[in-house]
């Protein structure tokens, strides 16, 4: 067992966990922050996709311990509030998901895009970029869509800060 | 149309919960004390089982229990069944082996079960599930439908002599003889089926929960319908009574049909939980996704397209073998029978179809519905046959069909359809114009100057939706009615509870279902809220599938909402001293027409309730239920263009322009319904490229995660041009035909058409990876 410190959507955490345990179930099972999804467990998926100090990584492919003195978002922290991230409202507005389930990992991946590709997506580049992220329900059109309407949003909300 | 009611581009009410992480899936919850299961499968194919030997598990810490199959048949657990049963052409009864949850004696596919551990975390479960020691002797096995028919093959059940389920025949086969001995041309085709994995992203899961002292289980699991479940598990599994049963299916991550099916692991999870005397969770890892969620399609087939001088069809003759896997999983007896065979007429007036569908076991994962079932292997025929007879008799491919589609309705098929409404010229049109199929041919040869061969192709779909007339069913097999069934819940303060049989597992019921209810009465969507998913909240239901839940599952809410309306409309009358026939529902009122008189919906509600001032003899309460059995199948259709571009160099695949054009009849959230079509075609083009569940000679499946299997991902698919034609369904009053599967029935020929177009070659199988583009360009 190690006591692993990280900071989670803002909160400082210190959780026992066994050595092997994986990020995501430290996120799930010990935190009950269940909106992170595991569909692989090979990484291919990207359901768990979680940001760790501003980057988009897969919960499901490291260790707990990997994590410690790390800063990591989930979805659930995302939105200020009652105030949807752009991203979380674009895929609403676009229909950008159905099950849901692949859902938090796109949005924390397409976050993470439009983070690194500023405002120079477009449709190719989104679709390449998502290559990570599997979803069985939208074929991918709406998501893609959601991105790149987010894209103009986190623009202009930038510039308003 | 409302802002918020039928025809409304509405976003969806359930969005909020899943973009912010608080979706509730299976997974997701936790119950005091609960432990953790983990199976142990077979890695062999085909073996005995000689002895499992779980005395070191037993010791290991956190470890609770392992239980084995023997101990399934010791408490008389009842085997998996197979719902519909399919009669052979010789008058006997399908022939099928028994499907223990776990294998007693004999395992017959890699991954079926024959033990679980029991512990106190997942982890340990897993640590002690390696040390469970399972002696297996191994038996020869048949992977594939040639190998499995050859006289002398491994035979998978001793009741089923040459591994044959059944010989189904349907059609006139004399008629047919006779066609095709007048045929001015006949064209001839070999077709696969590719095997395919359904992989929806959330994997099975289940917590059995039983409380001893009330004898009663509680089951939360990943079910497309509940309420099967629970009668499934009841009538047949011994697990519980009925009223001793409670099944939730909370949010569901996508099924596809994969989780139609009642699965050894939630039967074992409900046994064990009584055993050990506390919850017990079982959730699937990707890889126990392709060993045990039911495959679909895997069919050979050889057809024969018999043809007049004028080009007409006048003859279909069609003999396919479908590979069931190791055992008959719940509907997977009708799926290439009555879900296949009864749509080879496609949209096409064919006097003569003789169909013999044979059915084989193979040692492979069960294979039963998979998104548009039976369907989209009779469409992917019938449009590659098309093409075939167009390519051999140098028309064009659009005319060809033209000159065959059907234009007078009702129309009755030789194959048990009578299709009641459509316009195929019409979604063939617009699908021509959305792609400029008049200018293509300039276009192939621009791409021809830049080194790239261009084809385009055509599909035109078919298909039997709004699941099903029970009836009819019932007179072909089927072992339950196909009806829907709705609560409408007026409270006293006026907000509205809808309950419903239906299940969503991402089709957007809580949006769709509320927009009829402010259609009718005028009333936000957020006043409205959809109960489904829960065999203790609603009284019974059949469930998602066959894209029935707006034709069969709304229109039973309507049904229901009429009751209601009737009901209300008297109160309202009452209140207001005027005539029942006189009054109308506006936005939440009910007025007397004519008239500024009104009673807004909360106040006839609260009157129904308070139940103070009603008319002589009225019941108090403002509740009604309804059940719907529609009178026919619903048929949607469509027609699906794609053009691409083929590297001759590499064979690859590139998009150019993928147009759908889809008649579905009335839409209620255009939205969703895109949502839907997108994602069939994605399943389609899926297919056609990329997918395929491969299984090496011995069963050892090759293809056991995504890192083998290949899913469809954003940079493999094109954004889709989609326009809807309309012909309203004269089925059921809301004139709607579903669109759930369309995309996945109509998208995989429009892809090889188009391929084998742009390379000149009419023989090439799915999924047409850029290896088999190649060779077959390249091939002598």
């Amino acid at each position: 067992m190690s006591t692993v410190k990280l900071t989670v959507n803002g909160k400082a955490v210190a959780v026992d966990v066994e050595d092997r345990t994986l990020l995501v179930q430290l996120l799930r099972d010990h935190l009950n922050l269940t909106g992170t999804h595991v569909g692989c467990d090979t990484s291919q998926c990207g359901a768990c996709v979680v940001h760790m100090d501003g980057k988009a990584v897969k919960s499901c492919t490291m260790l707990a311990g990997q994590a410690d003195g790390a800063n990591v978002t989930t979805i659930e922290g995302i939105a200020k509030g009652d105030e949807l991230h752009p991203m979380q409202a674009a895929f609403r507005d676009n229909h950008g998901l159905q099950c849901g389930y692949c859902t938090p990992g796109m949005i924390m991946s397409a976050i993470d895009i439009v983070h690194r590709h500023g405002g120079q997506l477009d449709e190719p580049t989104v679709r390449q970029e998502l290559e990570g992220n599997i979803c069985r329900c939208t074929g991918y059109h709406n998501i893609v869509k959601a991105v790149l309407d987010a894209a103009g949003r986190m623009k202009v909300s930038q510039a308003a800060e | 149309m409302g802002v918020e009611g039928i025809g409304a581009r509405v976003v969806r009410k359930e969005d909020k919960r899943f973009i912010t992480g608080k979706g509730r899936y299976v997974d997701d919850i936790k119950l005091l004390g609960m432990t953790h299961a983990h199976f142990i499968r077979s890695p062999h194919a085909h073996a005995k089982v000689k002895n499992i030997d779980s005395s070191a598990a037993l010791k290991m810490p956190g470890v609770v229990a392992v239980l084995t199959g023997q101990e399934l048949v010791d408490d008389k657990v009842g085997n998996l069944i197979c719902g519909w049963a399919i009669t052979s052409k010789d008058g006997s009864p399908m022939k099928m082996g028994a499907w223990p949850a776990m294998a007693p004696e004999t395992v017959r596919f890699v991954g079926q079960a024959v033990a679980v551990v029991i512990a106190d975390t997942k982890n340990l479960a897993r640590d002690a599930a390696e040390a469970v020691v399972v002696d297996y002797e191994e038996l020869p096995a048949v992977a594939d439908i040639q190998a499995a028919i050859k006289s002398g093959a491994p035979q998978l059940h001793p009741e089923a002599p040459g591994n044959q389920v059944y010989d189904w025949v349907i059609g006139d086969e004399g008629a047919t003889d006779a066609a095709f001995a007048k045929a001015a041309n006949v064209v001839k085709l070999d077709v696969t089926n590719n095997r395919l994995a359904p992989n929806a992203m959330e994997p099975r899961a289940a917590i059995a929960d039983y409380d001893a002292a009330e004898e009663h289980f509680t089951l939360y699991t990943t079910s497309q319908n509940p309420h099967v479940a629970r009668l499934v598990l009841s009538a047949f599994y011994n697990i519980a009574p009925e009223h001793k049963l409670r099944v939730i299916a909370p949010d569901v991550g996508g099924g596809f049909g994969s989780k139609i099916f009642i699965y050894p692991e939630e039967m074992v999870a409900l046994w064990a939980s009584k055993k050990v005397g506390r919850p017990v969770k079982w959730t699937g890892d990707r890889t126990e996704a392709f060993l045990t969620d039911a495959h679909g399609r895997d069919h050979i087939t050889h057809a024969e397209m018999a043809l007049d001088a004028n080009n007409k069809i006048i003859g279909l003759k069609v003999k396919t073998y479908a590979n069931f896997g190791a055992y008959m999983s719940l509907f997977s007896s009708s799926v290439p029978t009555y879900l296949y065979a009864t749509l080879l007429s496609g949209q096409y007036n064919i006097p003569a179809i003789h169909a013999e569908v044979v059915g084989v076991y193979t040692n492979t994962t069960p294979v039963d519905a998979y998104r548009g079932a039976g369907r989209p292997e009779a469409s992917y025929l019938i449009e590659r046959l098309m093409e075939t007879a167009a390519r051999q008799l140098k028309v064009d491919p659009a005319q060809l069909r033209r000159t065959n589609f059907i234009t007078q309705f009702p129309h009755q098929t030789p194959v048990i359809m009578a299709y009641d409404t459509g316009d195929f010229n019409a979604s063939l049109d617009a699908a021509m114009k959305a792609i400029d199929y008049a200018g293509f041919a300039a276009r192939k040869a621009q791409a021809k100057s830049q080194g790239k061969l261009r084809g385009i192709g055509v599909s035109c779909y078919i298909e039997a939706c709004g699941i099903a007339p029970s009836k009819a069913v019932g007179s072909l097999g089927a072992g339950v009615g196909l009806w829907e069934s709705a609560e409408v819940r007026v409270n006293p303060v006026g907000t509205i509870e809808i309950l419903t049989g239906s299940h969503s597992h991402g089709q957007g019921h809580e949006t769709t279902f509320c927009q009829l209810v402010a259609e009718r009465l005028g009333v936000p969507i957020s006043q409205v809220s959809i109960v489904h998913g829960d065999t203790d909240k609603v009284q019974f239901g059949m469930g998602t599938y066959g894209s029935r839940s707006a034709a069969v599952g709304l229109t039973a809410i309507l049904k229901a909402m009429e009751k209601m309306e009737s009901k209300a409309k008297k109160i309202a009358a009452h209140a207001l001293e005027a005539s029942e026939a006189d009054i109308v529902i506006e936005n939440g009122e009910f007025k007397v027409t004519g008239t500024d008189k009104a009673i807004a919906l909360p106040m006839v509600a609260l009157a129904a309730y308070t139940a103070h001032n009603l008319p002589d003899g009225m019941e108090p309460g403002l509740k009604e239920s309804a059940f719907y059995d529609p009178t026919n199948f619903t048929f949607p259709a469509g027609a699906y263009i794609c053009e691409l571009e083929v590297d001759p160099g590499t064979g690859k695949t590139s998009f150019v322009n993928f147009v759908a054009a889809d008649d579905f009849g009335r839409l209620i959230n255009p939205m969703i319904v895109e949502g839907q079509v997108h994602g069939g075609l994605a399943q389609g083009i899926g297919q056609a490229l990329l997918e395929h569940a491969i299984y090496d000679a011995n069963g050892q499946p090759v293809t056991a995660s995504f890192m083998d299997y290949s899913m469809p991902r954003a940079d493999d698919l094109p954004s889709f041009n989609l326009s809807h034609t309309t012909t309203l369904c004269p089925g059921n009053p809301l004139g709607i035909k579903g669109c759930g599967e369309a995309g996945a029935i109509g998208a995989s020929a429009a892809v090889i058409n188009a391929i084998t177009d742009a390379i000149g070659k009419n023989n090439l199988e799915m999924p047409a990876t850029p290896d088999r583009v190649w060779r077959t360009i390249h091939a002598a």
